[in-house]
């Protein structure tokens, strides 16, 4: 793996950059592996990553059927944050957070992970009460970084915001965590796909869809290059997790709704803060694209087509405006569509599956970017010791049927209202 | 866009409805000797195909009505519409 340094960014610069390694390898795969990941995005290489250099895992693939990190892991807010309140989310996330702080280091690839600050913001007085729950008893006692801003506070912070007296979503206050920030989503695939650590690695664009389980073992997977053998297999396919689980049968669904985003044209609107508005849209500024990105979230409908609609653009535009007038005057470069993995109560599922040795990495509902380093930490330990790591000991498949939830948001059992 | 075709109101925007879910789940009768596997079963196992979906949507700024409705879920084409207690299921190759 080439080492990336301002030496050897110096040395190609003066050769016109046309000897570039390239960074990943997409070698022929072997008859078997130790560990098979399927889905290529950010969890699954995290995952690789993690069982290599925590748990010396020797030989593992990960195998992927589209193109790297063509799934959520590029079709999501960047948002990085753990403004969580109960403790299974929250510590978690908190993990997840304090990996993200190490990872350009981890990587040697930037991956611009920028600590700007998340900041929601509330619209009403209940929604005031919300959050300085959410900040005094639940984020604080929890060791996380929370504050609670008033109107006022908001409006220095973000003056671009819409505070006249007929503001269709009038801003009360908010709930910031300073810690929170953007990360380049795509960076983020590519740091991880040249990464290599310690064990040999491969990474093999392959289709895996189909699995070979006499008994309740899986013994190899079907893949377009061949069946290769496997010891353990590990899913990491988001909202495609239905389809590959065939005969693994997936007993809380997952649901996929759709996301949509769009792209807009414009000079630095704001670089310091990041508004996350609570009210229908988010707006993020990822860090040196220089470009604002409004981002809505899911349409409640089951769907595979991993694409938006012409309504949800209408609804992302116009929530847009009504926080901040100023967007009127931009114009939309690009947006985006994608499917999420809903759970039944909003959370994921990381864990042990009815097959002996498969394992589930899955039902991010909206949460999955953020996740992908604490998500890749502690599946890369269930799948090494064949038990859940404290921090996803919560997250289990089993928790349905128990009826023990993770129910961030109290909506029930309906994957369309989390 | 898609759009619905509301039994009571015909042809109208998807916008104008609320989705409720999978059509085919049938709820375990009250007082009966249902067990909680059969009530796991009704409250969280979906099968969530890939292909057509039978689903419930209410036409919420409409009629306010529910409606069957069956959809693709990969090219989100409404292959039939109906009342809710019509099964659809044949109904896969029609078009609308």
């Amino acid at each position: 793996m080439a080492e990336y340094s301002a030496f050897s960014l110096l040395r190609h610069a003066l050769t016109g950059h046309r000897d570039w390694r390239r960074a990943w390898r997409d070698p022929e795969p072997r008859k078997s592996y130790d560990v098979i990941i399927v889905g290529a995005g950010g969890h699954g290489m995290a995952s690789a990553f993690y069982l290599a250099k925590n748990h010396n895992v020797g030989r593992i693939a990960v195998l992927e059927k589209g193109y790297l990190g063509g799934g959520n892991t590029g079709r999501n807010t960047t948002i990085v944050r753990s403004n969580y309140m109960l403790e299974e989310d929250a510590h978690f996330y908190e993990k997840s957070l304090q990996l993200w702080e190490q990872l350009s280091h981890e990587l040697n690839f930037n991956v611009m992970f920028s600590q700007r600050g998340v900041t929601n913001l509330a619209h009403s007085d209940s929604q005031m009460d919300a959050f300085a729950r959410r900040a005094r008893s639940a984020m604080r006692l929890n060791g996380i970084d929370a504050e609670l801003l008033d109107r006022k506070q908001v409006q220095r912070e973000m003056p671009y915001l819409d505070f006249s007296e007929n503001a269709r979503f009038p801003i009360y206050g908010g709930l910031k965590q300073p810690r929170g920030g953007t990360a380049r989503h795509d960076a983020v695939a590519w740091g991880r796909a040249r990464c290599r650590p310690a064990g040999r690695r491969h990474h093999s664009e392959l289709r895996g869809d189909w699995l070979q389980t006499p008994g309740n073992r899986i013994t190899a997977v079907e893949t377009t290059r061949g069946d290769i053998g496997c010891g353990k297999v590990g899913f990491a396919v988001a909202g495609r997790t239905g389809a590959p689980c065939g005969q693994a049968r997936h007993e809380a669904s997952d649901r996929k709704p759709c996301a949509a985003g769009l792209r807009l044209g414009a000079a630095e609107a704001d670089d310091r803060y990041r508004g996350h508005l609570r009210g229908r849209a988010f707006l993020c500024q990822p860090v040196g694209q220089g470009r604002p990105g409004l981002r809505r979230r899911h349409r409640h409908v089951n769907s595979y087509a991993q694409r938006g609609n012409t309504p949800m653009i209408e609804h992302v535009m116009s929530a847009g405006l009504a926080m901040i007038p100023s967007l009127s005057r931009l114009r939309v470069l690009r947006h985006w569509g994608g499917i999420m993995d809903m759970s039944m109560d909003g959370s994921p599922i990381i864990g042990k599956s009815p097959i002996d040795n498969l394992y589930l990495n899955c039902g991010w509902c909206y949460g999955g970017f953020k996740a992908t380093p604490g998500s890749g930490w502690v599946f890369a330990h269930t799948i090494a010791n064949d038990a859940p790591h404290e921090l996803n000991a919560g997250l289990n498949l089993e928790r349905f049927r128990r009826g023990y939830l993770v129910d961030e948001r109290g909506a029930g059992p309906y994957p369309n209202r989390h | 866009m898609i759009r619905l075709d509301c039994p009571y109101c015909g042809l109208r925007d998807h916008e104008e409805f609320s989705y409720i879910g999978d059509a085919t789940k049938v709820r375990p009768a009250h007082g009966g000797e249902s067990g909680a596997e059969e009530w796991f079963d009704y409250v969280y196992i979906r099968d969530n195909p890939r292909g057509p979906h039978q689903e419930i949507w209410q036409h919420i700024q409409g009629c306010r009505a529910f409606i069957r409705v069956l959809r693709n879920t990969l090219t989100h084409e409404v292959l039939a519409s109906g009342l809710p207690h019509e099964d659809l299921s044949g109904k896969a190759g029609s078009g609308s």
